[in-house]
């Protein structure tokens, strides 16, 4: 896991790639709590989004999640494969479990999220 | 962990999905002791539980059981349905007066019993609710009654291999004094066996540690409300509600207008019923498949070209089956099985197809 990747209290990570571009996901903790994934919706590519906003879902057998951006941006991609393969998000949350690409309105935005020590304090308490 | 009428109680052990799936190939342990168990002896117990259950109890013998509604006349209709439940007529008493136990749901069960002490005559009827000093576990799957009797006896043994479905003994399981019947709400073979409180705990693990080698998983709320609604059975509070009409809902089995003599019978509601059998309301229960596995949940409409026909009452993704299936009331002229509509899931329309219920049915047993 890189050590600039960042957390949302709402369990999206998200980690900055070259060319003020980042990437998002979500936690192992989130897929695991999770369980049974059944479903999940992708937002369109272009569509901008303020931090907080909800930009897809993710149903288990139990109940629908939704998926928050992370930070203020434009979505830029999707991983259009995913909700074909969510059994990808449990082996691999952080690598080709990934989700959209985001190019934050400002990378300064990151920042003020969960670091990975922080956020594992919040999954445990 | 959720709380549920009051009980704390495990939504999955592990995973819905997967204790799903060893309920219908192996087995699956549910502790169930949320469910209401309420004693009725006396010899005034079998005619009081006549005048007071929408099913027939005066022609029960010794070690049956019957799915029934509980009724009472209130409401704007002249019948409000309080609960579905069990009831069994266990052995006679020593003096030999019959014993009836009841099982009812754990959201209803307060306002059942408060219901049912309204109703007690002066003398003849001893009426407790056992449900904190008693467990209530369900083992089901088509390994469930094996895995039980190799906690028996021989003969406690043989005689619950011997049960038909709907009928209930009792036996010394795992070393505890059970009361023991042929039902479930699974869909699969199985039992349902009441224990001491005191003694669950042993049970379970007993239970357990004979079953988990042979593929048995403890299940949760959420498998055991996938298994329901795969084998088509309706849950109080969703396909049931206070005001429904049960022969809409797919109860009419539920539902002895008459006596065995053709008579009409007496409990709470009853003309308000025969009223409603006669009259058929506008909307149907029905099983909708859909080729994704999007769940609709309840309370997603459902709509024909546009015209609102129905609604959803519990959905869910099946697991046996690998797509979502949901149940419904739907308007009579769009519920033949292979109807098309359109389920709004979070403002998106999703097609479904009206099919016929059980969505899942288990298989013949080999002879």
């Amino acid at each position: 896991m890189a050590a600039d990747m960042r957390f949302a209290k709402t369990h999206e990570w998200i980690r900055p790639e070259a060319g003020g571009l980042a990437t998002v996901g979500i936690s192992a903790y989130a897929v695991e709590a999770l369980t049974d994934l059944v479903f999940m919706q992708l937002p369109p590519v272009g569509r901008k989004v303020k931090a907080g906003e909800s930009i897809g879902e993710i149903e288990s057998v139990k109940a629908v999640s939704d998926l928050y951006a992370p930070v203020s941006g434009e979505i830029v991609e999707v991983n259009a494969a995913l909700p074909n393969e969510l059994e990808t998000l449990g082996r691999d949350p952080y690598g080709a479990g990934w989700i959209v690409r985001i190019r934050p309105d400002d990378p300064a935005e990151l920042a003020q999220l969960l670091d990975r020590s922080a956020y594992d304090m919040l999954v445990k308490s | 962990m959720v709380d549920f009428a009051g009980w704390w109680m495990p939504v999955q052990y592990a995973s819905i999905v997967d204790e799903h799936l060893a309920t219908r190939r192996a087995a699956g342990l549910f502790d169930v002791s949320h469910m209401g168990r309420l004693a009725v002896e006396g010899p005034g117990s079998r005619d009081w539980l006549e005048s007071l259950l929408t099913r027939r109890v005066a022609d029960a013998a010794v070690g049956q059981a019957r799915y029934t509604l509980v009724t009472s006349d209130a409401g704007p209709g002249g019948v409000t349905v309080l609960d579905d439940a069990l009831v069994t007529r266990e052995a006679d008493a020593p003096d030999g007066s019959p014993r009836f136990a009841l099982v009812v749901n754990a959201s209803n069960r307060e306002r059942v019993v408060a219901w049912l002490r309204s109703r007690l005559p002066p003398a003849g009827v001893e009426f407790r609710d056992r449900t904190a000093e008693t467990a209530m576990l369900a083992v089901q799957g088509p390994l469930a009654v094996d895995i039980v009797c190799s906690l028996c006896g021989i003969d406690d043994a043989a005689r619950i291999r011997g049960l038909r479905n709907y009928r209930c003994t009792t036996a010394t399981v795992a070393g505890q004094p059970a009361a023991i019947g042929r039902t479930g709400y699974t869909g699969e073979d199985g039992v349902e066996v009441v224990v001491p409180a005191a003694a669950a705990r042993g049970v379970w693990e007993a239970i357990l540690a004979a079953g988990g080698p042979r593929g048995m998983q403890p299940c949760g709320l959420g498998a055991r409300d996938t298994l329901r609604l795969e084998a088509g059975m309706p849950l109080y509070g969703h396909e049931l509600v206070a005001e429904s009409d049960p022969f809409a809902v797919g109860l009419a089995l539920a539902v002895n207008l008459d006596d065995a003599t053709g008579g009409p019978r007496q409990f709470p509601g009853r003309d308000a019923l025969a009223r409603i059998h006669a009259t058929p309301g506008p909307r149907v229960r029905v099983g909708l498949a859909f080729d994704s596995k999007r769940a609709a949940r309840e309370g997603s409409p459902i709509v024909v070209a546009g015209r609102p026909v129905g609604t959803v009452t519990s959905g869910s993704f099946a697991p046996s089956l690998g797509h979502a299936v949901a149940m419904a009331l739907v308007d009579r002229d769009v519920a033949s099985p292979g109807t098309h509509l359109d389920v709004l899931i979070r403002d998106a329309a999703q097609p479904a197809r009206v099919v016929p219920l059980p969505f899942h049915r288990r298989p013949a047993t080999p002879a």
